[in-house]
């Protein structure tokens, strides 16, 4: 008898849960937890920072341009992590590429300027990847190594002089520029974030950098090359940190070595929160431009609460933490 | 067969030698399309060798391999794959992350306009999964199934891909006995439908139950091809385990049943993947627990050893109850495991041998709160000349050293902390003959000062010559006790792990 009567409030109680309830349960906490986690922040400052102009178009623009060159990076990072490597040397490459482009167009003109800076990814992309994926060096040690020997050439050949730009051409397109009241940059991170966001979720290429980052022998035993994808993707995230040198260049009309050092650590973490698994074989490319606009919302909304940088850096620190934290369990 | 219609798969005079070692000896094997081939074989037999070959994974020195009528000279697996053949992996080959019909038709998605056509994959994936009448939802992530619906998927991602013949090794092992009918009805359905089964399975019932034929390979040559009603399961045992005895081996000496105290009583013993075991040791006993793979033995040995937890049954040590919560309490206990996977479990393979033969005794090797150089030193020395290590350097890291010595020094290890129970999972596998005969020895010699030793082993017959009593594990339970004295042969043994008659 008590068994038969037993479900009965159970099955009531579900039918009869409320709305928010059944949202809830319908998001993968795990994948959408950046998504939920920035609307929360947002909300807060908007209300606790209305005052101070958080809301103000010019702070949004703002936002989205002081993330746009971050973003950039933290799309190839994506790919790398998601193939379950790690990528160290993106700041430093950006540093050398700004420097090399710079010197080039000093010296040839705007469009040897830019190839000679791209070509820095090119080169630091393919030996990274021919390292990790050829002699199966462990990419941290590749990578780090190379953000030495990438920040050091770059200091080496300038004597640690910034190398000014004054092609205007070059400023305007990469950086300075604005359409309307759009910045440049923002285009640039807006194209990258839609190239990136389809190549990984929609291309075959996308599907085995996951599948490979996932589980190399099952990958390998589905046909995949998973030697070509880990050397694909090392030369994709340099390539995008070259740009990202580019776009420093541009904005700030000059070549230096440290134009990006630290990069690495932001971009990481923006595609951490972003719902990217540390551990590879999955990834979201929205997901990370989400992660680094979280940053700098808190960025923004931690200057405009008057909050100085020791703090900010604090504070940005148990955010990440936490975040990281909730997302690991269901 | 009077039929016109071309094999599934023809390999002829198959060869192969690993660095001049034959594996493989003039091997055929003749598969019919829609037939179910059970493909037999002790360890070493050459099954996966052949099946490698097969697949693409290995070249062949010699011989020819035709798929449906069609020499197949692949030399990769995408090549075999592209002829037909399909391997449902025992080692899951699936990516965790991805979805069902992502795994099904990973690295050849069907494409839009250059872009992968996830709507398309999704209800050609279903249509697949219903055609072979198996009920998992196309869009669930892998990693969120249950085992038995990965192989499922496994399955139809090699049909997915035309395969026309599948090979299955030990595709049970992992499954509980209502997946295992779901298994074996789709093998069914794909009979049906044409497609050439290779079965490969230690499983006598199973390979009555499903297989049309059966070939059995011995020391990397044919020994029969038979249709099963010709042949009857003791042959098949005979033929599988009925190797020639190793030199090193004489059989067992008649043993007197142990007659010294219970020192171990478990009683209803359950943990992840042991069901009820119930079962005695004897000080001065070596009890021998047999199975098949996936029955329970390593299972029983983690719990015993405090690695997985116990939810149910009791463990009485000396006649008192003993919580075995971790490695630490066994320990404690008096119970030591040497673990089956000695590179991964039981050496830290970079350190000297030393350090790892003191790495459990570190606690009473200390001076003033650090580690006694000279104490370690003595100690060490003391186990190498014990159990005779062949050891150049004791300095010199471990993984330079022979498969057999390293087993000594993981033996000697734990025998450094005096256990009085001794559980030895796969103690001679991968280790020479010369070993083994004494690793034999060395297990009598321990039962003879009074330790319980329990042994799994695969290897019936260092079992045989070790032990005195015989535990058959089935399903996760301990189904039969047998005295050695009524286990004259490997053969026996092997029909009663099966479960058959002599």
């Amino acid at each position: 008898m008590s068994t038969t009567t037993t479900p009965r409030p159970k099955a009531a109680a579900t039918t009869s849960a409320p709305a928010w309830q059944r949202v809830a349960s319908r998001l993968d906490w795990r994948r959408d937890i950046i998504y939920v986690g920035f609307v929360v922040v947002f909300v807060v400052f908007a209300v606790l920072l209305g005052d101070q102009g958080f809301l103000s178009t010019t702070n949004l623009l703002n936002i989205l341009r002081q993330t746009a060159i971050i973003t950039i990076i933290a799309v190839g990072m994506t790919f790398v992590i998601a193939c379950a490597e790690i990528d160290l040397s993106v700041g430093s490459i950006a540093g050398l590429t700004s420097i090399t482009a710079a010197m080039a167009i000093a010296a040839f003109g705007l469009v040897p300027g830019i190839i000679a800076g791209l070509a820095i990814g090119v080169v630091v992309g393919a030996v990274n990847g021919s390292l990790v994926a050829f002699l199966r060096i462990p990419s941290f040690l590749v990578t780090l190594a190379m953000l030495g020997i990438a920040a050091g050439v770059a200091q080496w050949v300038t004597a640690s002089a910034p190398q000014p730009i004054l092609d205007r051409t070059f400023n305007t397109v990469f950086g300075s520029g604005n359409i309307g009241r759009l910045p440049g940059l923002v285009i640039w991170s807006g194209v990258v974030v839609a190239i990136g966001a389809v190549v990984l979720k929609k291309a075959k290429f996308g599907r085995q950098v996951l599948a490979t980052g996932a589980n190399r022998t099952a990958a390998e035993y589905s046909g995949i090359n998973t030697r070509a994808i880990k050397f694909r993707v090392m030369m994709i995230s340099a390539m995008a940190a070259s740009l990202a040198g580019l776009l420093y260049a541009g904005r700030l009309q000059s070549g230096r070595f440290q134009w990006g050092a630290g990069d690495e650590l932001s971009a990481i973490a923006a595609v951490i929160l972003g719902g990217t698994a540390l551990a590879g074989g999955r990834g979201s490319v929205v997901g990370t431009l989400f992660g680094a606009l979280l940053m700098g919302l808190i960025n923004n909304g931690l200057i405009l609460a008057g909050l100085d940088s020791s703090q900010q850096q604090v504070i940005r620190g148990v955010i990440i933490i936490l975040a990281v934290a909730l997302a690991r369990n269901k | 067969m009077p039929t016109d219609a071309p094999l599934a798969v023809r390999m002829d005079g198959i060869t192969k030698a690993f660095h001049g070692v034959t594996v493989l000896e003039d091997v055929h094997l003749d598969i019919r399309p829609g037939e179910v081939h059970a493909l037999a074989g002790g360890n070493g037999a050459g099954k996966s060798t052949l099946m490698k070959i097969l697949q693409g994974v290995y070249q062949r020195d010699a011989g020819v391999v035709e798929v449906f009528g069609r020499p197949l000279d692949a030399t990769t697996i995408e090549g075999a794959r592209a002829a037909g053949i399909g391997m449902v992996f025992q080692e899951f080959s699936l990516i965790s992350t991805l979805t069902v019909a992502q795994n099904i038709f990973l690295d050849v998605e069907p494409t839009r306009a250059g872009l992968i056509d996830d709507k398309a994959m999704r209800s050609r994936a279903a249509e697949l999964l219903a055609r072979i009448d198996v009920a998992i939802d196309p869009a669930a992530e892998v990693g969120d199934l249950p085992t038995a619906q990965w192989q499922l998927t496994e399955i139809a991602k090699a049909l997915g891909q035309d395969a026309r013949v599948l090979i299955m090794d030990e595709p049970t092992a992992s499954l509980a006995k209502h997946e295992v009918e779901a298994l074996f009805e789709l093998v069914g359905r794909l009979k049906e439908q044409g497609i050439a089964i290779i079965y490969i399975s230690h499983r006598m019932d199973e390979v009555y139950r499903i297989a049309d034929r059966i070939t059995i390979l011995r020391n990397g040559k044919n020994l029969i091809t038979a249709g099963l009603d010709e042949i009857t399961p003791q042959e098949i045992v005979a033929g599988i385990a009925g190797r020639e005895l190793s030199d090193a081996e004489s059989p067992a000496p008649a043993r007197g049943g142990a007659t010294g105290p219970v020192i171990l009583d478990v009683a209803d013993l359950h943990a992840a993947g042991v069901e009820g075991a119930t079962f005695q040791v004897r000080a001065g006993e070596v009890v021998g627990i047999a199975g098949l793979m996936g029955s329970g033995r390593t299972e029983l040995a983690r719990a015993l050893f405090g690695i997985s937890r116990i939810t149910r049954g009791t463990v009485m040590k000396d006649g008192s109850r003993v919580r075995l919560d971790s490695p630490a309490d066994a320990i404690n206990a008096g119970i030591a495991l040497i673990p089956e996977d000695r590179r991964l479990q039981g050496l830290v393979l970079d350190h000297s041998v030393r350090e790892n033969l003191t790495l459990p005794l570190l606690d009473g090797l200390r001076r003033r709160g650090l580690v006694a150089k000279d104490m370690v030193r003595d100690r060490s020395d003391r186990l190498i000349e014990q159990f005779s290590i062949a050891v150049a350097r004791p300095d010199a890291p471990a993984r330079l050293l022979s498969g057999g010595n390293q087993q000594k020094i993981v033996i000697a290890k734990w025998l450094g902390t005096e256990p009085e129970v001794l559980v030895m999972d796969e103690p001679t596998a991968g280790v020479d003959v010369g070993t083994k005969t004494e690793i034999v020895r060395i297990v009598r010699e321990l039962a003879q000062t009074g330790k319980g030793i329990i042994v799994i082993s695969s290897e019936y017959p260092e079992l045989i010559a070790m032990c005195d009593r015989f535990l058959i594990m089935r399903n996760g339970r301990v189904v039969e006790t047998i005295g050695a004295e009524r286990v004259a042969s490997e053969v026996e043994l092997e029909l009663a792990v099966q479960g058959l008659a002599a």
